[in-house]
C-alpha cells in the first residue's frame, strides 16, 4: 500500500524542526510500524539523504525504548501498544501519517524523534529502589509475600519507562511513571521501611525535572503499553501526603 | 487545589439546601427565605464562613492560574498535530475554561445578591426582614439572567464532575473500592447540585 | 598456556576455598581505583552497583538512553535456582549436573558448580531489592519447570523476569549513581580497548549524541557487554546488540570461544516476510503446557483446527517420550527444522510448526491459562491479530543465544590481564547449549557475586602500579583508529545500506552455520562471508554527519560481524563432532541424533586474533570431568 508521512525534522536540540513529507509506495500490511520506518530510511540512503533518527531496541515492546506521536497519539492509534508493536494492518492504503517526537520540556530532542529521558533515570536515582546492599541478603522465603500483593506489585512494577504518559498528559506530568515505582516498593514488605523518604524524594525530582502537575484525566492509562492504573497515582499521593503529614 | 474545592462543593450543598426554598408556594417561600437570608446575615459564624469562601474562590483561581503556568512551562513546544484529546474526556481537560465560566458567573451573582443584600437598603417583608425573595424573583424575570444562570450551572456541572472524583485522587484516595464509590457518588453529587441549581431560576421565571 | 586457575579442592569447596584467600582493597584505597563497566544488562548492572557499594570508581557505560533497556529487559521465562522449594530432589549438585549435562559436556566443571552454587543467593538477593516474584496463596515464592530438567526451579515473574531482575539491578545501580559511586554513560558506545603494557587500562568510546570520540582510563575494564546472536540479523536480540566491545577486545587480544555455539529458540515468532527485522520470542515457559505439533501430511493446506488428532504429529512428544514438549532448546529446534525440511512446516512461509494450547484449556480452564501466559497471548495477538485461546500458535526457531564470547578463567578474567567478561558476553558456564532460565542467573551471578571478588583481587595488585592517565601514546593511537574508521565508513560512499550487509550476512550464516552445519556449508560460507566483507568496504554507504548517525553506528557494528561471521565458521569447522547446539550433519547418530567425539574434542577453543589478514590461532583448554562421567546426552 501507499502511504504518505509528515515527520518532524530537527537536526539538534538548538536548531528548529519542521514536519517534512515523504513518500512509501510498498508498505505491506504486516510489517511493523518501525520496519515502515527502516523501509523510509532505507530510500533517504539511496536518495543520499540523511535518515530519520528514531529510537528503537527491542522491537517487542519490553525495553521501552521506542515511542513517537503517530498521528497525534502517543505511540499511535492502538491503545496499550508501544509503537514497535504497532504494525501497518492499522492503516489503509493511501493514509497520510504524522510522525512527531514525544514532547514534554523535561524530555528535550535530541534530534528528529529520539529525546532524552534522563529525567526519568534521575526520578529513579532519588529513591526509587529499596536500599538493600548487594551479596548478603535473608533468605527469600523468609520475607512471606500473599499472591494477592505480589500480583498487584508487579502490576505496578511492569512499566517499561517508554514515556507515552507524559507524552499524551496535557500537563506533561509523570505521575503515573513515578507513582508505578512508589506503589510498588511501598505494597512490599521490603520496600516499607523508606516508604516516607522515597515518596517526598521522588516527587520532589519529579517537580525538579520540570514535569507537570497531574490533573486526573487519565489520557496516561490509556496509552500506557503495560496499562499501569492511574490508582497508583492516588496512592502516590497517599503516600505523599501521609509523609507530609508524618515526617518532620 | 482539591481542599478549597471541595470546601467549595460541600457549600454548593448548604447553598442549595438553603436555595430550594425558593421552590415552595410562594407566599411561604416568600416568608422562610427572608426569614433565612436574615439569619445567615446576621449572624457572625456564617460571615466568617463567607468570607472564607471568598478567600477560597480566590485562592482556588490563583492555583489554577499557578498551575496552567506550571503546565505551559512544562509542555515545551506544542505538537504539530494532536489527537490527544481522543484518550481523555473533554470536561477533564478543560477544567480552567470551565473554572472560568463559573468565575465569571459568581462575578454577576456576587454583585446581584451578595452586594446588594450586604451593602445596599432594601425594602422589607412584613415581618420586618430584608426582602431577598423579590430581589431574586425580579431577577429571574429576565430571560436572558435565566440563560446566563443555566449556561453557567452546565459548566459547574462539567467542573464539578471531574472535580469531585479528581480530588479524592489527589488526595489519595486509591481503593479499588472506595474509588468506585466515589466515582458514583460524584455523579450523584454533580447531578444533584446541578439539577437543583438550574432547576430554581427555570420554576421561578415560569411561576408567579 | 591457558591457565584457568581453577582454585584447589573439592568441587564444592573451590569457591569457598577461593573467596577465603582473595587479596582485598583496604576501604580507604578504593577510591584510589577506577573500573569501566561496559553495559548495564543483568550483568553489568549487577557488578557496577555491587563495586560501587564497595566504594570503587565505577563509570557505567551502555549504547541506549537508558540503562534500564539493556537487552536482559526482554528475558521472559525465569530464572533458575537450586532452592529446592518443591521438594522435588533439587539440590546444588542435581542443577550443576543437569547444567553440565545440558550444555553438552563443554563447560569446566567448577565454574558450573559456583553457578548452581550462587544460584539461591541470586533470589535472596533480587527479592530483598523488591522484586515480585509469583507467589503461592501462602506467600511462599512458586516455581515452574523450564525445559531441560525434570525439577520444578525456575522462579518466575509472569512473562517479565528479566525485566524484572533488571530493575531490581537497575534501580541497585541507580541508588549508586544518586550516591555518587557509580557515574553513567548512556548512549555511549565503545569502540576499542586500551591496553598498555599488556595489561587493560581503558577503553575509547563515541557519545552517540555529540559524536565525540573521548578516552576513558581505568585500573581494571569489565566487559558485559551481551550475546551477539544479532549476527544473523534476524534473531531475539535487540537491533542494537553487538559484538564490537568483545571484538575490538578481540582484537587487542582477548581470545574468543565456543564461537560458533549459538542457541536457535524454538518458539519464536516465525518470519513473515522480507521486511522483517526481528523474530520475537515467546517465552519458553508456554512448552510447559502447550504441546507442539505439525500435519502428519506434508504440505496440508487445511486449518489447523481442521485437522484431526489422529493426523497431527506430535513430534516431539513422539521422538522425547521422556521430556515430551520440554525437551531443551537445541533438541527442540532441531527436530522443528527436521519437521519444516520435511515439507511438514506451517504457515505462509511453511517455516513454523504449531504450539496447541486447546488440550491445556479444556484440562485447566481457560482462566488458569490467562493468567499463567495473559501477555504472551496478548503480545501475540498484537503482532498476529491472531486470537491464541482460539487457534493453536506459529512458531519456529530463531538464533538467541550465544554461549560463546570471550575466554575467561574462573575469575572472569580474559587472556588480558585486567580485562574481565561476564554475563553473556563470555564464555562460560553454559558448553555447547544453556539450559533455559539459567543464563540470566549467569549474568546476575558474574555481576553480584563474582566480580566483587575477583575484580578487586586483580585491583589489589593495581595500587602500586602507576597511574596512567589518558594522554598516553596508546590512548592517542586508539582514538586516533577509531576516528579514522568512522571515516573511512562516511568515505566509502557506495551503494549499499549497513542493513544490505547486515541482511546478507544473516542469510549466509543462517544457512552455512545455523542450525545444523556441514563441512561444505561452513567453507562454503567463509568464502561468501570473505566477499561480502570485501564488497562492505567498497560498497558502503553512509549517509548524515558525525553527530546523531544511526546509520554510522550501525556500519561499526556489521563490520565487527563481518570478522566475527568468518571466525564462526572457522569455529565450526574445526570442531569435527556435534554437540549441543553445535550440529555438524557428518556426526549424527541413525535416528539423528548428535554425536559427540569426546575423544578428540572435549576441549574449549580459544581463538587469537593474529591481525586482519591472518588466520586466527586456535589454542584448547581442555576439559576435565571428575565429578560427572561423560555420558550420551538422551532426553529420550
Ligand atoms: C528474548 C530473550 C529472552 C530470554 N529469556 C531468558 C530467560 O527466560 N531466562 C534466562 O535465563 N535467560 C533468558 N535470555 C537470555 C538472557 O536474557 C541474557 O543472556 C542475559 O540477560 C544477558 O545479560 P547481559 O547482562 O550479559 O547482557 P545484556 O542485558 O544484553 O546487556 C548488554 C549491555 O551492554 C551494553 N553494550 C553492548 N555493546 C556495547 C558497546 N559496544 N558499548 C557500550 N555498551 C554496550 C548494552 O547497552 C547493554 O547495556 C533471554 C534472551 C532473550 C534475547
Ligand atoms: C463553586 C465553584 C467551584 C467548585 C465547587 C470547584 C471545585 C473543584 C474541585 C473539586 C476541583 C478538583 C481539585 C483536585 O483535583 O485536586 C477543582 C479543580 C479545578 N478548578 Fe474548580 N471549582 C470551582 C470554581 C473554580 C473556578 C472559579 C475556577 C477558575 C478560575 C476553577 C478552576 C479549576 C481548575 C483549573 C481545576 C484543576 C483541575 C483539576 O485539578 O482537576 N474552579 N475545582
Ligand atoms: S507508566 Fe506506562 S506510559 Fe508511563 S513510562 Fe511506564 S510504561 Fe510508559
Ligand atoms: S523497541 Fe523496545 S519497547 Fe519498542
Amino acid at each position: 500500500m501507499k502511504i504518505y508521512l509528515k515527520i518532524w525534522r530537527q537536526d539538534s536540540p538548538a536548531t528548529p524542526g519542521a514536519m517534512k513529507n515523504y513518500e512509501l509506495d510498498d508498505v505491506s500490511q504486516d510489517m511493523s510500524f518501525l520496519e515502515m520506518m527502516d523501509l523510509l530510511n532505507e530510500s533517504l540512503i539511496q536518495k543520499s539523504q540523511r535518515v530519520v533518527e528514531f529510537d528503537h531496541d527491542c522491537r517487542e515492546g519490553i525495553c521501552g525504548q521506542c515511542g513517537m506521536m503517530i498521528n497525534g497519539r502517543a505511540h499511535g492509534p492502538l491503545t496499550h501498544t508501544t509503537t514497535c508493536q504497532l504494525h501497518m494492518r492499522s492503516f489503509k492504503d493511501g493514509d497520510t501519517i504524522y510522525i512527531e517526537p514525544f514532547r514534554a520540556a523535561a524530555f528535550p530532542i535530541v534530534r528528529d524523534l529520539k529525546v532524552d529521558r534522563k529525567a526519568f533515570d534521575n526520578i529513579i536515582q532519588a529513591g526509587g529502589f529499596i536500599s538493600a546492599s548487594t551479596g548478603q541478603t535473608p533468605e527469600a522465603n523468609g520475607i512471606l509475600i500473599s499472591h494477592a500483593i505480589a500480583e498487584a506489585a508487579f502490576d505496578a512494577a511492569a512499566c517499561i519507562g517508554c514515556g507515552a504518559c507524559v507524552a499524551t498528559c496535557k500537563n506533561s506530568s509523570a505521575d503515573l511513571f513515578t507513582s508505578a515505582k512508589i506503589t510498588q516498593l511501598a505494597l512490599l514488605p521490603q520496600g516499607k521501611v523508606e516508604r516516607t523518604e522515597r515518596v517526598i524524594a521522588m516527587v520532589d525530582q519529579m517537580d525538579a525535572e520540570g514535569f507537570g502537575h497531574c490533573t486526573n484525566t487519565e489520557a496516561c492509562e490509556v496509552e500506557c503499553p503495560q496499562e499501569i492504573s492511574v490508582l497508583h497515582i492516588a496512592r502516590m499521593n497517599y503516600e505523599y501526603n501521609k509523609a507530609l503529614i508524618i515526617s518532620h | 487545589m482539591a481542599g478549597t474545592g471541595l470546601f467549595l462543593c460541600f457549600f454548593l450543598v448548604i447553598h442549595l439546601l438553603g436555595n430550594l426554598q425558593l421552590l415552595l408556594p410562594a407566599a411561604e417561600a416568600k416568608e422562610q427565605f427572608n426569614w433565612y437570608s436574615h439569619l445567615l446575615a446576621g449572624n457572625m459564624l456564617i460571615k466568617i464562613i463567607s468570607w472564607v469562601l471568598l478567600i477560597s474562590i480566590i485562592a482556588h483561581a490563583v492555583y489554577a492560574l499557578l498551575l496552567a503556568a506550571k503546565t505551559k512551562k512544562a509542555n515545551g513546544t506544542k505538537y504539530v498535530y494532536d489527537k490527544r484529546n481522543e484518550v481523555s474526556p473533554w470536561n477533564s481537560r478543560n477544567m480552567g475554561l470551565l473554572g472560568t465560566v463559573i468565575l465569571i458567573f459568581l462575578v454577576i451573582h456576587l454583585k446581584d445578591f451578595w452586594y446588594v443584600a450586604d451593602f445596599t437598603t432594601m425594602a422589607l417583608d412584613k415581618q420586618g426582614y430584608k426582602d431577598m425573595y423579590s430581589v431574586v424573583v425580579l431577577t429571574f424575570h429576565q430571560w436572558w439572567y435565566v440563560l446566563i444562570y443555566e449556561i453557567s450551572f452546565i459548566a459547574l456541572g462539567f467542573h464539578l464532575l471531574h472535580g469531585f472524583f479528581s480530588a479524592a485522587r489527589t488526595l489519595g484516595l486509591y481503593h479499588p473500592k472506595y474509588v468506585k464509590i466515589v466515582r458514583y457518588t460524584g455523579w450523584l453529587y454533580t447531578a444533584f447540585i446541578t439539577g437543583g441549581f438550574m432547576l430554581i431560576p427555570i420554576v421561578v421565571y415560569f411561576n408567579n | 598456556m591457558l591457565d584457568s586457575k581453577i582454585p584447589e579442592g573439592k568441587l564444592a569447596d573451590k569457591w569457598d576455598n577461593y573467596k577465603e584467600h582473595v587479596k582485598l582493597v583496604n576501604p580507604a584505597n578504593r577510591k584510589k581505583l577506577d573500573v569501566i563497566v561496559v553495559g548495564t544488562g543483568l550483568a553489568g548492572a549487577s557488578c557496577a552497583a555491587s563495586l560501587g557499594e564497595l566504594g570503587y570508581n565505577v563509570k557505567s557505560f551502555c549504547f541506549q538512553d537508558s540503562p534500564r533497556r539493556a537487552h536482559s529487559v526482554a528475558a521472559q521465562g525465569g530464572v533458575n535456582a537450586a532452592k529446592n522449594y518443591k521438594n522435588d530432589g533439587d539440590s546444588v549438585f542435581r542443577m550443576f549436573s543437569d547444567t553440565i549435562k545440558g550444555g553438552d559436556f563443554r563447560s569446566r566443571e567448577a565454574n558450573v558448580y559456583r553457578l548452581a552454587e550462587c544460584s539461591a543467593s541470586l533470589i535472596d538477593q533480587a527479592v530483598a531489592q523488591g522484586v515480585p516474584f509469583a507467589r503461592e496463596y501462602g506467600g511462599y515464592l512458586n516455581n515452574r519447570s523450564f525445559g531441560g530438567v525434570q525439577v520444578s526451579r525456575t522462579f518466575y515473574a509472569r512473562g517479565q523476569t528479566g525485566q524484572q531482575l533488571l530493575l531490581g539491578a537497575y534501580q541497585a545501580l541507580m541508588r549508586q549513581v544518586g550516591a555518587n559511586k557509580v557515574k553513567t554513560y548512556t548512549r555511549h558506545e565503545m569502540l576499542d580497548l586500551v591496553v598498555i603494557n599488556g595489561k587493560a587500562k581503558g577503553i575509547i568510546t563515541r557519545d552517540l549524541v555529540t559524536g565525540e570520540i573521548e578516552r576513558h582510563a581505568a585500573n581494571a575494564v569489565v566487559l558485559a557487554s551481551g550475546g551477539y546472536g544479532k549476527v544473523y540479523y534476524l534473531s531475539t536480540l535487540a537491533m542494537g546488540c553487538n559484538t564490537s566491545a568483545i571484538w575490538r577486545a578481540h582484537k587487542k587480544g582477548a581470545y574468543m570461544s565456543g564461537v560458533s555455539w549459538i542457541q536457535f529458540h524454538p518458539t519464536c515468532l516465525p518470519q513473515s516476510g522480507e521486511h522483517q527485522s526481528k523474530l520475537t520470542l515467546m517465552s519458553e515457559s508456554l512448552r510447559n503446557d502447550g504441546r507442539i505439533w505439525v500435519p502428519k501430511k506434508a504440505h496440508d493446506e487445511r486449518k489447523p483446527n481442521d485437522i484431526p488428532e489422529e493426523e497431527r504429529d506430535y513430534y516431539l512428544e513422539r521422538r522425547y517420550p521422556t521430556f515430551g514438549n520440554l525437551a531443551p532448546r537445541d533438541i527442540s529446534s532441531r527436530a522443528a527444522k527436521e519437521r519444516i525440511d520435511a515439507g511438514c512446516g506451517v504457515g505462509v512461509m511453511k517455516n513454523a510448526v504449531f504450539l496447541d494450547f486447546s488440550k491445556a484449556i479444556k484440562e485447566q480452564g481457560k482462566e488458569k491459562i490467562k493468567e499463567k501466559y495473559s501477555n504472551l497471548f496478548k503480545m501475540y495477538d498484537k503482532i498476529n491479530a491472531v486470537n491464541a485461546y482460539e487457534e493453536p500458535m506459529l512458531i519456529s526457531p530463531a538464533a538467541h543465544f550465544t554461549m560463546g564470547g570471550l575466554w575467561v578463567d574462573y575469575e572472569l578474567m580474559t587472556t588480558i590481564p585486567g580485562l574481565f567478561a561476564l554475563g553473556e558476553a563470555n564464555f562460560a558456564d553454559h558448553g555447547a547449549n544453556r539450559l533455559g532460565a539459567n543464563s540470566l542467573l549467569q549474568a546476575s551471578v558474574d555481576g553480584y557475586f563474582i566480580a566483587p571478588y575477583s575484580v578487586p583481587n586483580y585491583l589489589a595488585g593495581e595500587l602500586k602500579a602507576e597511574k596512567i592517565t589518558t594522554d598516553h601514546l596508546a590512548f592517542v593511537e586508539a582514538e586516533h583508529a577509531v576516528k579514522q574508521q568512522l571515516q573511512q565508513f562516511l568515505d566509502i560512499n557506495g551503494h549499499l545500506s549497513a542493513d544490505h550487509f547486515h541482511k546478507t550476512l544473516g542469510k549466509l550464516l543462517y544457512n552455512g552455520c545455523g542450525l545444523s552445519r556441514t563441512k561444505a556449508s561452513l567453507e562454503n560460507a567463509i568464502v561468501l562471508i570473505r566477499e561480502l566483507r570485501a564488497q562492505f568496504y567498497t560498497e558502503l554507504k553512509i549517509t548524515g554527519d558525525h553527530t546523531v548517525n544511526s546509520e554510522l553506528e550501525k556500519a561499526g557494528r556489521v563490520a565487527d560481524y563481518l570478522d566475527l561471521g568468518i571466525l564462526m565458521c572457522e569455529d565450526a569447522l574445526s570442531r569435527e563432532e556435534s554437540c549441543g547446539a553445535h550440529f555438524r550433519e557428518e556426526y549424527q547418530t541413525p535416528d539423528g541424533e548428535a554425536l559427540r567425539n569426546d575423544k578428540d574434542y572435549c576441549y574449549v577453543s580459544a581463538w587469537e586474533w593474529k591481525g586482519a589478514n591472518a588466520e586466527h590461532e586456535l589454542h584448547k583448554e581442555p576439559l576435565v570431568f571428575e565429578n560427572v562421567s561423560l555420558t550420551v546426552r538422551s532426553y529420550k
